[in-house]
């Protein structure tokens, strides 16, 4: 009896035990992220608009302008276009390309490949493709539109539009330039090698995509012959990992070199360990309240005014959120031009009940639905308190992301609670969205417009001052024009701006010039380098 | 035989039907995820007809079984990858840990069972009951994260969360999927050595809990036994208590089990999605779960499939054991 398998079973478990102890250190020409990729559908710069799948072409393409990873206060500056040229009546833009510039697969960059890749994305009409076809540019016209012979590429535009609104629209993953030969080459029937894009890649980048595996890990390979010198990094690994704390985990063991989606509790826990840091980057995306108008409390203009009141901007912003946002209430991010960082809205639940029973609206009951990710329901339930509090009754639903998004885009979210991200790098991207709805009415179908979503009807003025901001030749005058925009913004409209997200990236110490891309862009990976 | 092939086709195609209609009525929007948040209309619809969806439902599983008969399996909204490819990815990963997780299930759960059913109420008896109630009031996602906290964390004596560290990632050319079977086929020592140091705390995680589950049945089945006649016959005839647990009683429980174990195997390859999300697993329990929260429905009738198959197969697998097994049905 004494025989029985328990002396063998003791000695699997110890086996168990003495398996082999995990690697330390990652190489010193290879950078290791982890990070939540679970996002990518589509690598073809012309369909792809998930952060994780623009990540990739950022470092596999390049485009006519570009930001400099290591200046991004600078802007846009040229890329594979030397330089340019706007013409007298301001309709044109023509761009000398740089010479000697080669794909990774060894074709030279011509004018016609960039010419052919913005005709290729505005005739596969992909989700971005509005990035291009706002300057007027169509299926049918584009070829006329934009033309280009050996050395240079010309953009002819329906109307004047400011230079600085083009080239930033050019910094776009969907301007991204694509090797026309191989591409072609690969194409299916009508696709434009878009069956093909996505899962390969055809660029001329830092960086050469040496694989996907959808959920898992992306691979790169330095390119040796980058025009602008070889990255330093022979290797980037990106592994998906969803948990934070297994990003943390990682981390500290010094499995990875970046941990991109760590919370804010993971954060404050590995900032005092040792050999590991965290970077805090302001991105685009902002967190805001939309209060949809077809409520009829919520289209009060006291509600409104009081519902600016009831947030709790720095207890919020300092308890759950803690370093993943900052205040800010104006539509445009830090970091763009004319992006106002006034903060006009204290929390003052007092002023906020006394504007909501003048408005007669006290003891009203609002339904919303709140996505089910915490940061979100977190907020919710601090509204919620503060709106008791001044003697409304808010009731929180919460769905899935799909499920909400679903809802909202059907006008059917009463109080909104989420994040718009940039969709490029130019004002225009969340003035458009945010201040501008030319019709309110339910058959315009304008899903895209965060102002239509909330029924948000904006003032004819508001949406006259956002399309001449496109139009505005001088830079100043035209930040100053937004500014103004924002103003009035934060003056009437009934979404209502509350936080800006930070990244806060873990880094092993010896990594340097991490750059997550800022307010304006994606992650970039070849001015990183590993010091000892 | 024939009639159980027939039950089998009825029993898939079932399966298919209501993951099918669960799929259409579930308050997802899949083309949101295909065109994304910022779609307009036009581009919105252009991917709706696309997609099929504009057809009457019946059209659609129609078109869809007619696909899946070619063995067509359409493509992947949320990976825009074709669903046999990405399952051909993943399934291998769900597997190569699942059976792991089995076997040590089974290795420690069976004479654990045995023994605590042998010694009833004994020191054995109590650690096996006290186990077994661990193994099932725990939730796997804590544990798992302490097992990673404590092991890889802190000892580092395992591999962390993914199925290997980073060096050795795509360095093994792939043939079974299974990356310790390929590494050993390509005769890359260390490679199967870093592929088991991060198998082995997410297969040892689920290995308890199919131990808890299988030590629990063959305990039961094992007193059930002991208390039989002929076991008392047995005794009587002077044999010794090892050979009446042994020869006697465990080979009667043989049979039922290899159902449980069978069992327990099935629900490893379909339940571990936790385990899989905590451990960056790539496998099929991510894929599905995932899959479904996009609304991605060739995905999870794809997924749907293979665990269906799987299922079927392992009952499959236990009647035809059970007929060579028992010699009652010779």
């Amino acid at each position: 009896m004494k025989h029985l398998l328990t002396p063998r079973a003791i000695l699997l478990a110890s086996a168990l035990a003495i398996a082999p102890a995990a690697w330390a250190e990652t190489p010193a020409d290879t950078l290791v992220v982890a990070a939540a990729i679970d996002d990518i559908i589509s690598l073809d710069p012309a369909q792809s608009f998930e952060f994780s799948g623009n990540d990739v072409n950022q470092n596999t393409y390049d485009r006519l302008v570009d930001f400099d990873p290591l200046d991004m206060e600078a802007g846009f500056k040229p890329s594979l276009a030397e330089s340019w040229e706007v013409s007298e009546d301001g309709l044109s833009i023509t761009f000398k390309m740089r010479e000697g510039v080669t794909f990774h697969s060894g074709n030279p960059v011509r004018a016609e490949d960039a010419a052919w890749s913005l005709h290729r994305a505005v005739k596969l009409d992909k989700t971005p493709a509005f990035i291009l076809t706002q300057f007027g540019f169509t299926a049918d016209n584009v070829e006329e539109k934009i033309t280009f012979d050996d050395t240079t590429l010309t953009l002819h535009m329906d109307k004047p539009y400011a230079p600085t609104f083009v080239l930033n629209c050019l910094t776009a993953n969907i301007a991204s330039v694509v090797d026309k030969e191989t591409v072609m080459a690969n194409a299916e029937g009508e696709d434009l090698g878009n069956t093909w894009l996505n899962t390969n890649e055809a660029g001329s980048g830092p960086f050469v995509l040496a694989g996907w595996r959808p959920n898992e890990a992306v691979q790169f390979t330095a390119y040796e012959d980058y025009y602008q010198g070889a990255p330093a990094m022979k290797r980037v690994v990106v592994r998906n990992v969803a948990e934070s704390s297994a990003q943390r985990l990682l981390l500290e063991q010094g499995d990875i070199d970046a941990a991109r989606n760590l919370s804010p509790t993971d954060v404050e826990s590995i900032g005092a360990v040792e050999g590991v840091k965290i970077q805090d980057e302001p991105r685009g995306r902002i967190l805001y309240m939309g209060l949809n108008q077809k409520d009829p409390v919520l289209s009060n203009p006291q509600v409104i005014e009081a519902m600016k009141h009831l947030v709790d901007y720095d207890g919020i912003a300092n308890s759950f959120l803690k370093g993943t946002f900052v205040p800010h209430q104006s539509i445009l991010p830090k970091g763009y031009l004319g992006a106002l960082e006034d903060l006009p809205w204290t929390y003052d639940v007092a002023k906020a009940k006394a504007l909501i029973d003048e408005a007669g609206m006290s003891g009203k009951t609002i339904t919303t639905k709140v996505r089910d990710l915490r940061e979100y329901v977190d907020v919710a339930q601090a509204l919620q308190a503060s709106m008791a509090e001044a003697g409304l009754t808010l009731e929180i639903q919460q769905m899935t992301g799909a499920q909400v998004l679903d809802a909202y885009r059907a006008r059917d979210v009463p109080i909104f609670l989420g994040e718009w991200g940039p969709d490029y790098s130019d004002p225009n991207t969340n003035a458009a969205t945010f201040a501008y709805n030319p019709d309110n009415s339910d058959e315009a179908q304008a899903t895209g417009l965060l102002a239509w979503r909330n029924a948000y009807a904006v003032p004819e003025a508001m949406n006259e001052a956002t399309v001449a901001a496109t139009l505005e030749q001088d830079g100043d005058k035209r930040a100053q024009m937004y500014l103004d925009i924002q103003k009035q913004y934060q003056a009437e409209a009934p979404i209502v701006p509350l936080f800006q997200r930070v990244e806060n990236t873990g880094l092993r110490e010896n990594v340097q010039n991490w750059n997550s891309g800022g307010s304006v862009t994606s992650v970039m990976y070849r001015q990183v380098t590993k010091g000892e | 035989m024939g009639g159980t092939l027939l039950s089998l086709v009825l029993t898939m195609l079932g399966l298919l039907l209501i993951t099918f209609i669960i799929g259409r009525v579930m308050p997802i929007d899949p083309v949101l995820k295909v065109v994304g948040d910022r779609a307009s209309q036009a581009q919105y619809d252009a991917a709706y007809q696309a997609m099929g969806l504009d057809r009457p439902l019946y059209v659609q599983f129609a078109r869809y079984l007619g696909d899946v008969l070619t063995g067509d399996f359409g493509r992947s909204i949320s990976t825009g990858q074709l669903v046999v490819d990405d399952i051909k990815r993943v399934f291998p990963a769900t597997f190569e840990l699942a059976t792991l997780g089995t076997l040590i299930g089974v290795l420690i759960g069976v004479p654990l069972g045995v023994i605590a059913a042998a010694r009833r109420g004994g020191i054995i008896d109590q650690v096996a009951r006290v186990v077994a109630l661990v193994g099932y009031s725990m939730p796997i996602f804590w544990l798992g994260l302490m097992g990673l906290l404590v092991f890889y964390g802190i000892l580092g004596w395992v591999g962390g969360p993914g199925r290997q560290g980073i060096i050795y990632d795509g360095m093994v050319p792939t043939v079974t999927g299974l990356i310790l079977v390929d590494s050993l086929i390509a005769g890359d020592w260390g490679a199967f050595q870093d592929a088991f140091s991060h198998i082995i705390l997410p297969a040892s995680l689920l290995g308890y809990f199919s131990l808890a589950y299988i030590s629990r049945m063959t305990r039961s089945f094992m007193l059930e036994q002991l208390s039989a006649e002929y076991i008392t016959t047995a005794r009587v005839k002077g044999l010794s208590e090892r050979a009446v647990i042994w020869r006697h009683a465990f080979r009667n429980i043989r049979i039922p089990l290899i159902t449980v174990i069978a069992l327990s195997f099935g629900s490893l390859l379909e339940g571990s999605v936790l385990t899989e999300i905590i451990f960056s697993w790539p496998g099929l329990g991510q894929y599905i779960t995932k899959a479904l929260l996009s609304g991605d429905m060739n995905a999870v009738l794809g997924g749907t499939v293979v665990v269906g198959t799987c299922f079927v197969a392992l009952n499959l697998f236990s009647d035809i054991l059970y007929r060579v097994l028992d010699p009652r049905s010779k």
